[in-house]
């Protein structure tokens, strides 16, 4: 039976198991709009900005692990997508973008809302198609979701020209694909494992480094079981973070710029630094120079063979998927694998910087943000999905709220961009529906998507937003006060809006917090009485608050600011 | 280190500026680049003349080996190969300039392939240092215009690149 492309795009959909999509409708997207009207077995959840629609479906991905899809028409609609398709691929994300273009037969001339959609978002995405033809199509989009979700994961885009969608065709969806250009390695060499065992053997001072790739791959469980058996230290990078459980007695912390005093200690003196899905990036081991000043060895297992020896010099690189990578490293150390003895006093050591106790932050008459994600902790039991926004919230939330399971911790943390917090949750929702979801956020990112409270108040997402107002862009203030002698240049933020009263505009419950007795209680309120409400809480928190320890850029990891020296 | 990466690619429309945006975006060096499709219309080979330390050239590989249109990267450089570059070189050709060109051309295995009654276009093949060596040895005043193809190159023997 022949069908049109706008039908054949939401047989796709239907095809791949899609049950929703992101989007926001226009010209060259209506023929599929009205497809996707005709049908239920895909819904549309309408945002009210495209870059929140693909925001939203990246969170759908990073908190299941199904691919999240966004559909947007073509000119403005696309350059509205182009931060949230940078962001998701900074983080390697799966996600496909459909994007609505103008009529094959206009296209390069300048057509009303014509813009070079594959040529502007290239260098973002792991790759995009132009489709030129109606019988391309199906398979086309059957390639976007195998490109997009296998390998390392990233977004896919597929430009459709509008004439495209109004054409009848055949539909066939392929049940597999074949690619001779697109081959990612799987299985890890056998070779360098047994290398790896040997020196795991070795270690006296080992560390398990781990990123986002143990997320995505779904790895946490291994990961565990192999951190168990080897009884060594394991941290984590901020999109590491519930690859391995934040309250083992194993895990040392998140390390890096704002990490932990063990972990950065550990990370640095290291003999052997076991890395897994990680990638050694600035944020993460400080100055390289001075990193490499330790004599050590490292292991590296990675999906992706350019994250190898990037920027660290790797002694046994292992390409594979990281779970079947671990899989063999535990069954190559069921042959007698034997930690060695040095390793107790490698822990002694730890021991003594954990000690330290980095994190430990002075109460003040004000509400600390430190203690607003303690009593968020408590209050939702751990359980929560906390999506967040980019500033000291983001860090506080990463330092204080301790994720025991993946996909549970929601940020931006390569492109670090503002206004993800909103649409992360409404994403978040509509992958877990019946989870927890509370989104960390600051008086300055929460406004770079607040429109995305109506799209909340249509589809009812409880969202509990945790705004930690100090009225400042904090993070740039913080940079401000140490580095630029207090010369706070454009980071105070004046004329707030009254928070409650705008999220009450939008329909929702908001609640101002100003005193640190009323924080538990309000939160209680919120996840209990206001379980199925929107609850927009703004907690008005100590204005002159820091995130520590610090890596100032440039230095080392081991040469922290620690709030005890301030 | 001057490195050869030669690339079979999928002819797609886009794929070269897939490459090229790499290399800029990822601030990678290229000093020439050539393409055209292959025996096989559906790919492409692409030879990039770069350079950069060892550790550049294996993110280059990596990074080229990422692209989802790349089907095989080699760096030609690091084994046996023979590699060529063409120019196109149009030269004035006045009184005693005229017989000093031919001779030029000859001594160069140049080809004259153009003649007007001033000037001369001469065919060069080689490598890039004889396309240099032959600039160098005319008077620049007497060149015209040059163009060159870069290089393209194979490796030797049971070198071979292929899907
Ligand atoms: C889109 C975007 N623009 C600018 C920045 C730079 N930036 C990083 S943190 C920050 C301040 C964030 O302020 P707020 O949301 O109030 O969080 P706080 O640091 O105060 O907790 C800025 C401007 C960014 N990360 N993203
Ligand atoms: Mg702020």
């Amino acid at each position: 039976m022949m069908i049109s492309g706008a039908e054949i795009v939401i047989r796709c959909l239907q095809e791949e198991k899609v049950d929703c999509v992101f989007g926001y409708p226009g010209g060259s997207v209506l023929h599929i709009y009205d497809a996707l009207f005709k049908q239920d077995q895909v819904k549309h959840i309408l945002v009210r900005h495209e870059q929140a629609a693909v925001h939203a479906a990246d969170a759908y991905s990073r908190s299941s692990q199904r691919v999240g899809v966004a559909l947007v028409t073509s000119g403005p609609g696309v350059t509205n997508t182009v931060t949230g398709i940078a962001t998701a691929y900074m983080d390697s994300i799966p996600m496909v973008v459909l994007t609505g273009q103008v009529p094959s037969f206009y296209i390069g001339q300048d057509a009303f809302q014509e813009c070079d959609t594959v040529g502007i978002t290239r260098p973002c995405v792991k790759h995009n198609f132009l489709v030129k033809d109606v019988k391309d199509l199906a398979v086309t989009i059957k390639k976007a979701f195998h490109i997009a979700s296998t390998g390392r994961p990233g977004p896919v885009v597929v430009d459709i020209p509008k004439d495209i969608t109004a054409q009848m065709c055949e539909f066939d969806y392929p049940k597999t694909i074949q690619m001779r250009s697109y081959n990612p390695v799987v299985k890890g060499h056998l070779g360098q494992i047994k290398k790896a065992v040997q020196i795991l053997q070795e270690a006296k001072r080992p560390v398990i480094y781990t990123g986002g790739g143990v997320i995505l791959s779904d790895a946490a469980e291994q990961l565990t079981k192999l951190a168990h058996k080897l009884n060594f230290p394991v941290t984590n990078t901020l999109m590491g973070l519930g690859g391995y459980p934040a309250t083992d007695k194993q895990f040392i912390g998140m390390l890096g710029m704002h990490g932990t005093f063990e972990a950065n200690n550990a990370m640095h003196y290291a003999d052997v630094i076991l890395a897994i899905g990680a990638r050694f990036d600035d944020r993460v081991i400080g100055n390289p120079e001075h990193f490499g000043e330790e004599k050590r060895r490292v292991i590296h297992i990675d999906i992706d063979p350019s994250s190898i020896s990037k920027r660290v010099k790797v002694d046994v690189p292992i390409v594979g998927n990281v779970p079947d990578v671990i899989e063999e490293i535990v069954k190559l150390m069921d042959g007698g694998f034997k930690t060695d003895p040095e390793v107790a006093n490698w822990w002694k050591q730890i021991d003594e910087w954990r000690g330290r106790d980095s994190l430990r932050y002075k109460q003040s008459e004000h509400i600390m943000p430190q203690f607003v994600m303690e009593k968020l902790y408590e209050v939702t039991g751990g359980n929560a999905f906390i999506t967040s926004d980019v500033g000291q919230h983001q860090m506080f939330a990463a330092q204080y709220y301790k994720f025991d399971k993946p996909r549970r911790w929601i940020n931006s943390g390569g492109l670090g961009t503002m206004g993800v917090g909103l649409p992360y949750g409404m994403g978040v929702l509509m992958a877990n529906p019946d989870a927890q979801v509370a989104c960390v956020t600051g008086e300055g990112s929460i406004q770079m998507c607040i429109q995305e409270l109506s799209t909340c108040k249509q589809y009812g997402f409880p969202i509990k937003i945790i705004n930690l107002n100090n009225g400042m862009l904090g993070m740039v203030r913080q940079w401000q006060e140490m580095f630029y002698s207090k010369r706070y240049s454009q980071s105070y933020v004046t004329s707030l809006p009254d928070f409650v009263k705008l999220a009450e505009a939008y329909g929702h419950v908001g609640m101002k917090i100003e005193k640190p007795e009323d924080v538990e209680p309000a939160l209680r309120k919120a996840f209990t009485e206001h379980k199925d409400d929107l609850v927009f809480m703004d907690f008005i928190i100590d204005p002159g608050a820091n995130v520590f320890p610090m890596v100032a850029a440039g230095k080392g990891l081991t040469e922290m600011i620690l709030a005890e020296d301030i | 280190m001057r490195h050869i990466i030669s690339i079979l690619i999928e002819n797609e429309s886009g794929a070269l500026s897939r490459v090229a945006g790499l290399f800029s975006a990822r601030g990678y060096n290229i000093e020439s680049l050539t393409v055209a499709p292959t025996e096989d219309p559906s790919l492409s080979r692409m030879t990039i003349l770069t350079s950069g330390s060892d550790e550049v050239l294996e993110q280059i590989t990596k990074q080229l080996n990422k692209l989802v249109d790349v089907v095989k990267v080699v760096d030609l450089s690091e084994a046996a190969h023979v590699e060529r570059e063409l120019m196109l070189i149009k030269v004035r050709a006045t009184g005693k300039d005229r017989e000093e060109m031919k001779r030029m051309a000859d001594i160069f295995r140049g080809r004259i392939i153009d003649v007007t009654e001033s000037t001369y276009v001469i065919e060069l093949t080689g490598a890039s240092s004889k396309l240099d060596s032959f600039i160098a040895a005319l008077d620049a005043g007497l060149i015209l215009e040059t163009v060159r193809t870069g290089v393209c190159g194979i490796g030797r023997g049971d070198r071979i690149l292929k899907v």
